[in-house]
């Protein structure tokens, strides 16, 4: 049986019952029975109680179904486990009404049961990074049965395409002109965003009206949330040509998959993330350090410079972390507008390739799931997970040290 | 003491002020003429896109053109007129037996090169059939219509008629699926974490973790995607359910930590007022602390899914950007999304193709203004200031 249909009846089967549930209990704590008694809590209180001793148990028991089928241990049929989960959501309902009585704390037991479940919503995050972690490790640890861990850090050839399933791979992925490639296109991203998002926020923190700033912040946030496919196709079809023709202007010759024009446009791209972190720190800087120094007689330009800028830089050495994280893990601009062939070269105008292309490579490809070129693309995403962990611990590090010292 | 100042060097300390303010508005200034730069050209590529061209022509339904559409056309016709044309003609015979033997004179799509040729863009035309466009045009009998079959039709290899339909029905199918799973366990992740967590080692954790989170490169969410619930779930690849979870699991963090912020943003007062009433927690959270800050809940909600409708990387990862002409029909049939169809026409090589993009961008971006649009006013509407 399909599963969507297994979900379809196990809810068919289920909603009606905790229904059932809710007006059973609620009816049983008007009867006769209990009459002159006063209940703990409030009749809707029995009732969810009910419901969730109807629920729970089934729902409980489809998840672990769920998980074993799923690892292969046992193999649950359909029917069977839509019947096995409604007996039990019965037999939880009967147990519900057995229980239901004045002492009985119905809405302490339902409250908790909410907030465990709250809790275990929480613990989602975690298990989203441990997932990232575990599979790209796992695949990554396939990869490196094949490929050694030395030869892929150090090796200067990339050249996956003579690696086939069986045959020998030394010497085929070396890594090292993808990670020259992303820094250099990094390092391009770097050089435009970090002077125009550093200026941009201390105009904006220092000098601009209130109106301006009203108007300028907003227009930056927009560079920030167009899509990166937005960009990579701007890249490709606008800037790369308007490279290429600069470059044949002073007589050199350049690539239309340059890695001058990703790099630029990821600049652009990343200004918003350096000025609006920039422009936080800086305005939470106390306006003390900077009445000092203009007591001193300092110009405003010179207070910035002196005073403001080095008491806000952990704060901006923060926002140049995350922003080199998001220039390393960024996609799209670099598959669109950056080359498709390793290059160990320091000349911008030629085409270099990045590890994130890599990686979008290897699966958009024909090649078997299981076949070395794919596999790279997991040791690729595993060197890129661990350099972007490492970036944004330490920029979280040090901005919150930066806010206890100030806030 | 007496204090002796080189008006030299204070000449030179003003100029370098002045400089410095300067510096600092080029700046923003120069990140605003990318930005007007950057729309103006995307525009003006688009445009074109628009409008597609059409050619008034005699449709002859004979016994040929059962066979094969193009018999239908005189012959010099039959190269101008969209395949996507030609290859319909057979089955509406088949369909409607009465229209054999009939002419009928109608509009038609015209095939790409007629296209960007009318639009005075390059084309591959040859110099004849340019001067009976050149013709055709003069008498009439081409024009540049609408193109309603942009916003009507799916995928196609023929640049005519290609459509943005069956993306945007994806992307609202990956879209729902995201919003489903993203919203609850966000909204329950930032109340956990406000209102009921201890202060021990173990949240601060949780608390770095999803800053991190929000910080990971899409691509490694591809990556946890294709290997968790591709491979090991078995959701059906390409499909709207594998790209919606990855994508909610990415979005997770925006919602979290937004949510948390509008939580965060109600007065002590507000509780104390519940608890003193003699609410328990649970319930002053249910009747006080979260009605109150809904807005803002749903404000970093529909910011964060304006975020996901535009994100690609992952979904390239989980299969999403194959050639699919037909919208999906459920949640587990293969689909394609927005910026996964502006990618695959942006890698085509035929230049009818990039206008195409360019028009692909524009309703990208008019559907994440307006989902922006809709989060701003949500906020200043219903936002409370304490």
């Amino acid at each position: 049986m399909e599963t969507s249909k297994i979900f379809l009846y196990l809810f068919c089967g289920l909603i009606p019952l905790a229904v059932v549930a809710y007006f059973l209990a609620t009816k049983k704590t008007y009867s006769v029975k209990f009459e002159g008694e006063t209940f703990q809590s409030t009749p809707g209180s029995y009732g969810w109680y009910a419901i969730v001793c109807t629920l729970f148990p089934a729902l409980l028991a489809s998840f672990l179904a769920a998980i074993l089928q799923l690892t292969g241990i046992v193999e649950v049929p359909g029917t069977a486990l839509i019947a096995t989960a409604i007996a039990i959501a019965a037999g939880g309902l009967w147990v519900a009404l057995m229980t239901i009585k004045p002492s009985l704390r119905a809405r302490a037991i339902v409250e908790q049961l909410i907030v465990k479940l709250l809790f275990v919503a929480s613990l989602v995050s975690i298990l989203t990074t441990v997932g990232i972690v575990l599979s790209v490790t796992f695949e990554a640890i396939k990869f490196f049965d094949m490929v050694s861990l030395w030869d892929f850090l150090t090796g200067t050839t990339w050249n996956p395409d003579e690696a086939v399933a069986g045959k020998d791979t030394q010497g085929v992925f070396g890594s090292i002109p993808l990670f020259a490639g992303t820094f250099m296109i990094t390092g391009i991203a770097m050089l435009v965003a970090v002077p125009i998002g550093l200026f941009s926020a201390i105009c904006m923190a220092e000098y601009a009206s209130p109106t301006f700033r009203k108007i300028a912040k907003p227009a930056l946030e927009i560079l920030a949330g167009i899509p990166t496919v937005v960009y990579g196709f701007f890249a490709a079809i606008t800037v790369s040509p308007m490279v290429v023709s600069a470059a044949e202007f002073f007589g050199i010759e350049a690539d239309f998959t340059n890695a001058l024009a990703p790099g630029l446009v990821m600049g652009v791209m990343i200004i918003p993330l350096i000025s609006s972190l920039s422009d936080d720190v800086i305005t939470s800087v106390p306006g003390s350090l900077r009445e000092g120094s203009l007591a001193m007689g300092a110009y405003r330009s010179e207070t910035i410079k002196t005073v403001v800028l080095p008491a806000a830089l952990p704060g901006i050495v923060s926002a140049f972390l995350l922003a080199v994280s998001r220039a390393v893990g960024e996609t799209m601009i670099v598959v669109m507008a950056a080359g498709l062939r390793a290059n160990l070269t320091w000349n911008p105008l030629e085409g270099m390739t990045t590890v994130t292309v890599r990686i979008v490579d290897a699966f958009t490809g024909d090649q078997a799931f299981d076949s070395p070129e794919t596999l790279s693309a997991f040791g690729l995403g595993l060197v890129l997970l661990v350099v972007t962990l490492i970036l944004n611990v330490i920029s979280l590090v040090v901005i919150r040290r930066f806010r206890q010292q100030y806030e | 003491m007496q204090i002796s100042i080189d008006p030299k060097q204070l000449k030179r300390r003003e100029r370098r002020d002045r400089m410095f303010v300067g510096y600092s508005y080029a700046a923003i200034f120069l990140a605003g003429a990318f930005l007007v730069f950057f729309f103006a050209d995307i525009v003006r590529t688009a445009w074109s896109a628009f409008e597609q061209a059409e050619l008034r022509v005699e449709l002859h339904y004979n016994e040929e053109a059962k066979e094969m559409g193009d018999y239908a056309l005189s012959e010099e016709m039959s190269y101008l007129v969209s395949r996507g044309v030609t290859r319909l003609i057979p089955n509406q015979m088949r369909e409607n037996r009465s229209l054999l033997g009939t002419t009928q004179e109608k509009w038609v799509l015209a095939d790409a090169e007629v296209d960007q040729y009318l639009k005075g863009k390059p084309n591959r035309l040859k110099k004849k059939e340019r001067q009976l466009v050149d013709r055709l045009r003069d008498e009439g009998h081409a024009r540049l219509a609408f193109n309603i079959g942009f916003f009507e039709n799916g995928d196609s290899k023929l640049p005519e008629m290609a459509g943005i339909w069956a993306a945007a029905v994806g992307s609202m199918y990956v879209l729902i699926i995201t919003f489903l799973f993203s919203f609850p366990l966000g909204v329950a992740t930032a109340i956990y974490l406000e209102e009921f967590a201890p202060d021990n080692r173990f949240m601060q954790i949780i608390e770095v973790n999803i800053n991190n989170l929000a910080a990971i490169p899409s691509i490694l969410f591809g990556l946890l995607g294709l290997s968790i619930f591709i491979n090991f779930m078995g959701v059906p690849r390409s499909s709207a359910l594998a790209g919606g979870l990855t994508l909610s699991l990415m979005t997770l963090p925006v919602i979290i930590i937004s949510t948390r912020a509008a939580i965060l943003a109600i007065p002590d007062s507000i509780r104390e007022g519940a608890l003193a009433l003699g609410a328990t927690r649970w319930q002053m959270v249910l009747t006080n602390v979260l009605p109150l800050s809904l807005p803002g809940i749903l404000t970093g909600t529909i910011i964060g899914l304006a975020r996901a409708i535009g994100e690609t990387a992952p979904l390239m990862i989980v299969g999403m950007m194959a050639y699919i002409p037909e919208a999906p029909d459920g949640f587990t049939s293969a689909a394609t999304v927005l910026p996964a169809q502006i990618y695959t026409w942006s890698s085509d090589s035929l230049r009818a193709f990039t206008e195409r993009t360019s028009a692909g961008i524009i309703v990208l971006l008019a559907v994440m203004l307006l989902m922006n649009g809709v989060a701003i006013y949500l906020r200043n509407k219903y936002e409370t200031k304490w």
